[in-house]
C-alpha cells in the first residue's frame, strides 16, 4: 500500500469530469448513459479510496458504495427501457429530437 | 517518491484503464466500440478496489457493472440499430461541454486533492491503519439487524420498483 492517496482522488476526478462531458456534449441517449455509469463509477472509486485510508476498520465506507451500486443499476435499467420507449414513439434517440413537452 | 513496486505497476495499469476506457466512451462513433471501452473503464475500477482490499465491491463491479448493466447498454443500442453509428456524434456546444469538464477538473485538483486555499491538512500517504473490515462484516452490517438493515430493504424494494418500471415503460402498448 505505497500508492497515495491524491493518486486514487486525481484518477477518480479524471473519470468523473470525462463523464461530465459526454453526458454534456452526446447527441445519442445510450452514450449519455454509458457516461453516467461512468461518474458514478468514479464516485464509487473515490469512496472506496477514502474509506481505505481514512476509516479502513469501519464497514460504513464499503456499505456507501453498495448502495451506489444499487442505484446505478437501478437507474440503468429505467433509463434504458425509457430510451427503448422513446425509440419506439419517435423513431429516434438524439436527445435533440425528444420535444414532445416543448409548449 | 514512489517506489516501484506490484502495488504501484498495479495501480498505474488501472488508472491508464480507467481513464483511457473512459476517454474511449466520449470519444468513440460506434457505440458498440463505446460499450467496450466503458467495460474496460470499469474493469481498471474494479482492480482498484482490489487494490484498496475491498474484493466483494470488485465482485461485485465485474457481476453488476460489466455483467449486467454493460450488457444491458449493448442490448439498448442493438435495439436502436439505425442510431449505433451516427454522423454528428457531439452537439453543438461540445466545445463548452468539454471547458466544463476541464474546468471542474481543475476545481477539484486545487480545491480538494492539492489545497490551495485553506488549512484543512494533507491528505494521507499511507492508509491509518491495516486494520481493514471484511467481508464478513459488510454482510452482518446489512442484515445482522443492527445497523442498515432498514436501508438495505429500502434499496430492494427500489431494485424492485425500477424492475416493475421497466417493464411498464419497454412494454409495447398495441401488443
Amino acid at each position: 500500500m505505497t500508492v497515495p492517496l491524491w493518486m486514487y482522488l486525481l484518477v477518480s476526478a479524471a473519470v468523473f469530469c470525462i463523464g461530465v462531458y459526454g453526458v454534456l456534449s452526446r447527441r445519442n441517449a445510450v452514450a449519455i448513459l454509458m457516461s453516467l455509469e461512468l461518474m458514478l463509477s468514479a464516485v464509487n472509486i473515490n469512496l472506496i479510496a477514502f474509506w481505505r485510508y481514512g476509516a479502513p476498520s469501519d464497514i460504513t465506507g464499503q456499505v456507501f458504495a453498495s448502495f451506489v451500486f444499487v442505484i446505478a443499476a437501478a437507474e440503468a435499467a429505467v433509463g434504458l427501457a425509457i430510451i427503448i420507449a422513446v425509440y419506439r414513439s419517435r423513431g429516434s434517440v438524439v436527445v435533440e429530437d425528444v420535444n414532445l413537452l416543448r409548449g | 517518491m514512489l517506489e516501484l513496486n506490484a502495488t504501484t505497476l498495479a495501480f498505474f495499469v488501472f488508472a491508464i484503464l480507467s481513464v483511457g476506457g473512459a476517454l474511449g466512451v466520449v470519444t468513440s462513433r460506434n457505440l458498440i466500440h463505446g460499450a467496450v471501452y466503458l467495460i474496460i473503464s470499469l474493469f481498471g475500477g474494479a482492480g482498484f478496489f482490489i487494490l484498496l482490499s475491498a474484493p466483494f465491491l470488485a465482485a461485485v463491479q465485474v457481476l453488476v457493472y460489466i455483467g449486467a448493466i454493460a450488457i444491458l447498454i449493448i442490448f439498448a443500442v442493438m435495439l436502436t440499430r439505425s442510431m449505433t453509428n451516427m454522423a454528428e456524434v457531439v452537439n453543438r456546444q461540445w466545445w463548452l461541454s468539454a471547458l466544463v469538464g476541464a474546468l471542474l477538473l481543475l476545481m477539484l485538483a486545487v480545491g480538494v486533492i492539492f489545497p490551495v486555499w485553506g488549512d484543512g491538512g494533507l491528505l494521507p500517504n499511507q492508509p491509518v491503519s491495516d486494520q481493514v473490515a471484511t467481508t464478513d462484516e459488510l454482510g452482518t452490517a446489512f442484515v445482522g439487524g443492527e445497523d442498515y438493515v432498514l436501508p438495505f430493504e429500502v434499496a430492494s424494494l427500489l431494485l424492485t420498483g425500477a424492475m416493475i418500471g421497466a417493464i411498464v415503460l419497454a412494454r409495447d402498448t398495441e401488443a
